[in-house]
């Protein structure tokens, strides 16, 4: 099935080193929001202890299909929710694109290992719809596969 | 008395003489009869079909309390017809009759009253021979006179003249011409050339016709009029049903189409002329409406007039009698010109062709494909089954429906899917079994990409038929499935033995555009899988209506569990679908 998704990268969100997501953008401009490979949850050792889609004491990202549409319309930096591992670290999941959210994965609640297993499909964070006017020029801000294999690139040499 | 005026008017019509005791002519001789058995006579002699019960309350005859109408009506400048309508005139046979005759009937009933009149005046000095004619008449009524060669003629009284003299070669204040040209067989040719030329296959008719809104102000305006004459002769005016005008406009001219298309008018039928009349002399005539009643008239869409049919109508039903008098004459003005017959269409009712359609390609959509004004895909179902049918059927357009759809790259097999052609305004309807087996072979050998079979033609309610199938019955796939991890025939065994699968299926990504969010539960009933090698395998499946099979196969991120994924712990993924079959026993199938 991911035969018709575009892979964009976003890289060290908000400055945090190594804080990568990937961005799933289907033919329809449907995106899925994912965490790509070199982020910090998905390394070796890592458990995750505890995600929460409350991320401010108004909103829940579970109680989207009950408000309207403004509520749900989200900016790039727009938090979905925040993940905390067992030492003790705290990573907060970012919209990275504009649009309007569809749903979050309620199945990683239940079973939390999945984001770690299959973080690029049954472990998605989120669902979201950007504007019709906006499907093409929200991926300007993020990396091709291509263009993101080079960050990696870097990021190895120079940390040997 | 007024029945027998107007048998008389129809037994001179056919050759008979009024003499003393009765009435001679070429089918023999009529004894005097009184008003009741002549106008059954009436009814024998020229064949008429005798009046239902039905008719009018108000009868078809001109009585004495009708005499003032006819005048002012006459002196108004109202044609003979829209005269009798207003009179409650229920015989259709008399609007028939050729308006220059019903004319001068008109005005000979009215000399008659004159003379009634001048007898109520006369001074005592009477000649001699008037005395004696005038008593003459007292005893044998209007029907003396035209006794032949007995009467010199009496001056008319100066109303008398008016009369005859405004409505004489006018068009008529009431029903601006309609009554009148539009009931000549010039019109009527004019017409019937039109639906000759339009080229249709009919077997009956309906005339519908559109005319303006200020016809429904003018005979309002006629009705005041009328009454308020009849209030200041101190006689009584009964709100009786007055003849409508597009009523008695259908008696004259149904007849005339019909003998002139060879088919009968028949209401129900599927066949419409329609002809728009407009009189734009007169179109202002509403707008007083406006101020008298302003929420009758909402604001006009697309610069169309908000003078409607309907919002004008409200309004007179709304409007007090003093303020429609204020501010319109009544009885209404002659005008200058006829109406003109704007539009004069035709249009048939929608057919409809069901069948069955078979797709054997991967590359065709079922609807056509265009994103941005660019077609993305060449050709679709609905156009290789839609060529034929329209060139066949010369319809205006279509609309294509069917019992669910397939996805571009899926193919239809089996039977194939029940589907619906719906043909806008056809110009041919009339196809027998044959035509519809051979209209099929075209379209079967104009394309490998699709076949149909069935075709049929259905009426309208076989639609709903059709559309059940989609909620309710079941539907058949064969689907080739890939496995990152290897699989051995055992593995995949104890698929056969599921029965009953629940699904919770949220709606698909590929579809989450143009779809709300939501959770489907849907049932596999039964499977039946063929080991293919170690990373492929068939699967036979029997679902439920509206189940999504991709996603059952991928799991569509997780949405949709459980899947082929979690039953064999594996990823997987869909290489090949086709519909075997599509569970709907609905167009019959038709023996080959």
């Amino acid at each position: 099935a991911e035969r018709y998704f575009t892979r964009w990268y976003k890289p060290d969100v908000k400055g945090r080193p190594c804080e990568d997501f990937c961005v799933l953008q289907h033919s329809n401009r449907i995106c899925v929001i994912t965490l790509a490979e070199a982020h910090p949850l998905l390394q070796s050792g890592k458990t995750i202890k505890n995600i929460n889609y409350q991320i401010s004491a108004n909103c829940s990202r579970l109680q989207n299909k009950v408000s309207g549409k403004s509520k749900r319309f989200l900016t790039e930096l727009a938090p979905l929710c925040r993940i905390s591992s067992s030492d003790g670290e705290e990573y907060t999941i970012y919209s990275c694109i504009r649009g309007r959210l569809i749903e979050v994965n309620e199945n990683i609640l239940s079973n939390p290992a999945l984001l770690q297993e299959k973080p690029s499909t049954e472990g998605y964070i989120a669902v979201v719809l950007p504007k019709f006017e906006e499907s093409k020029s929200i991926t300007q801000g993020l990396l091709t596969q291509k263009e993101y294999e080079e960050v990696l690139m870097k990021r190895r040499s120079s940390a040997s | 008395m007024a029945a027998v005026f107007l048998c008389r008017v129809l037994l001179s019509r056919i050759g008979y003489c009024r003499c003393y005791s009765g009435w001679h002519g070429e089918h023999g001789y009529i004894p005097s009869l009184g008003p009741q058995e002549l106008g059954e006579y009436q009814v024998l002699l020229t064949g008429a079909k005798p009046k239902a019960k039905t008719d009018l309350p108000s009868m078809s005859s001109l009585t004495e309390k009708d005499r003032p109408i006819v005048q002012l009506l006459l002196s108004a400048g109202t044609c003979p017809r829209c005269v009798l309508r207003f009179c409650c005139v229920g015989s259709q046979m008399l609007y028939r009759l050729p308006h220059q005759d019903l004319m001068k009937d008109l005005q000979e009933f009215l000399k008659n009253s004159q003379e009634k009149e001048d007898t109520v005046c006369l001074d005592v000095a009477d000649p001699p021979c008037k005395r004696i004619r005038l008593e003459h008449i007292r005893e044998e009524g209007a029907d003396d006179l035209n006794l032949n060669g007995a009467i010199p003629e009496l001056p008319l009284a100066a109303s008398g003249n008016t009369a005859t003299e405004s409505s004489a070669g006018k068009v008529c204040n009431v029903c601006l011409g309609i009554l009148q040209e539009f009931c000549e067989a010039d019109f009527v040719k004019q017409v019937c050339q039109k639906v000759n030329s339009a080229d249709y296959q009919f077997t009956s008719f309906v005339f519908s016709v559109s005319l303006p809104p200020q016809l429904s102000v003018r005979e309002r305006a006629a009705w005041l009029g009328v009454k308020q004459q009849m209030r200041n002769l101190g006689l009584p005016f009964a709100k009786d049903d007055i003849v409508q005008l597009k009523e008695a406009y259908k008696w004259i001219i149904h007849p005339q189409l019909s003998e002139e298309l060879g088919v009968p008018a028949d209401g129900k039928s599927l066949f419409e002329v329609s002809v728009v009349f407009a009189h734009p002399e007169t179109d202002e005539e509403c707008h007083f409406l406006a101020t008298a009643c302003p929420d009758c008239f909402k604001p006009a869409k697309n610069k169309q007039s908000v003078f409607t049919r309907m919002a004008v109508i409200k309004a007179l039903e709304r409007i007090k009698e003093e303020d429609f008098l204020k501010h319109f004459p009544c009885p209404p003005s002659s005008p200058k010109n006829l109406c003109d017959a704007l539009e004069i269409e035709c249009n048939n009712g929608a057919v409809f062709v069901a069948g069955r359609y078979n797709k054997y390609s991967r590359n065709l959509p079922q609807t056509p494909w265009i994103i941005d004004g660019e077609r993305k895909l060449e050709s679709s179902v609905e156009e290789l089954i839609s060529e034929h049918l329209m060139a066949k059927f010369k319809a205006d357009s279509f609309n294509f429906s069917s019992s669910g759809r397939e996805d571009v790259d899926v193919r239809t097999l089996g039977n194939g899917r029940p589907f619906a052609m719906e043909l806008v305004n056809p110009r041919r309807i009339h196809f027998t079994a044959e035509e519809m087996k051979r209209l099929q072979q075209a379209i079967n050998d104009s394309s490998d990409k699709i076949q149909v079979r069935d075709l049929q033609l259905v009426t309208r309610e076989a639609i709903g038929r059709m559309k059940e199938g989609e909620e309710e019955k079941t539907k058949t796939y064969s689907a080739l499935i890939w496995t990152d991890k290897a699989i051995q025939r055992e593995d995949i065994a104890f698929l056969d033995d599921i029965k009953e699968l629940k699904l919770d299926q949220k709606t698909p990504l590929r579809v989450l555009h143009r779809r709300p969010l939501a959770m489907r539960c849907r049932l596999i009933h039964t499977m039946k899988s063929e080991y293919i090698d170690e990373h492929h395998f068939r699967l036979h499946l029997k679902t439920q209506a509206g189940t999504y099979i991709k996603e059952f196969v991928h799991g569509d991120f997780g949405r949709t569990k459980p899947n082929i994924g979690s039953l064999l712990n594996r990823t997987a993924d869909i290489l090949e679908l086709d519909v075997e079959s599509v569970d709907v026993d609905w167009p019959p199938t038709l023996a080959d």
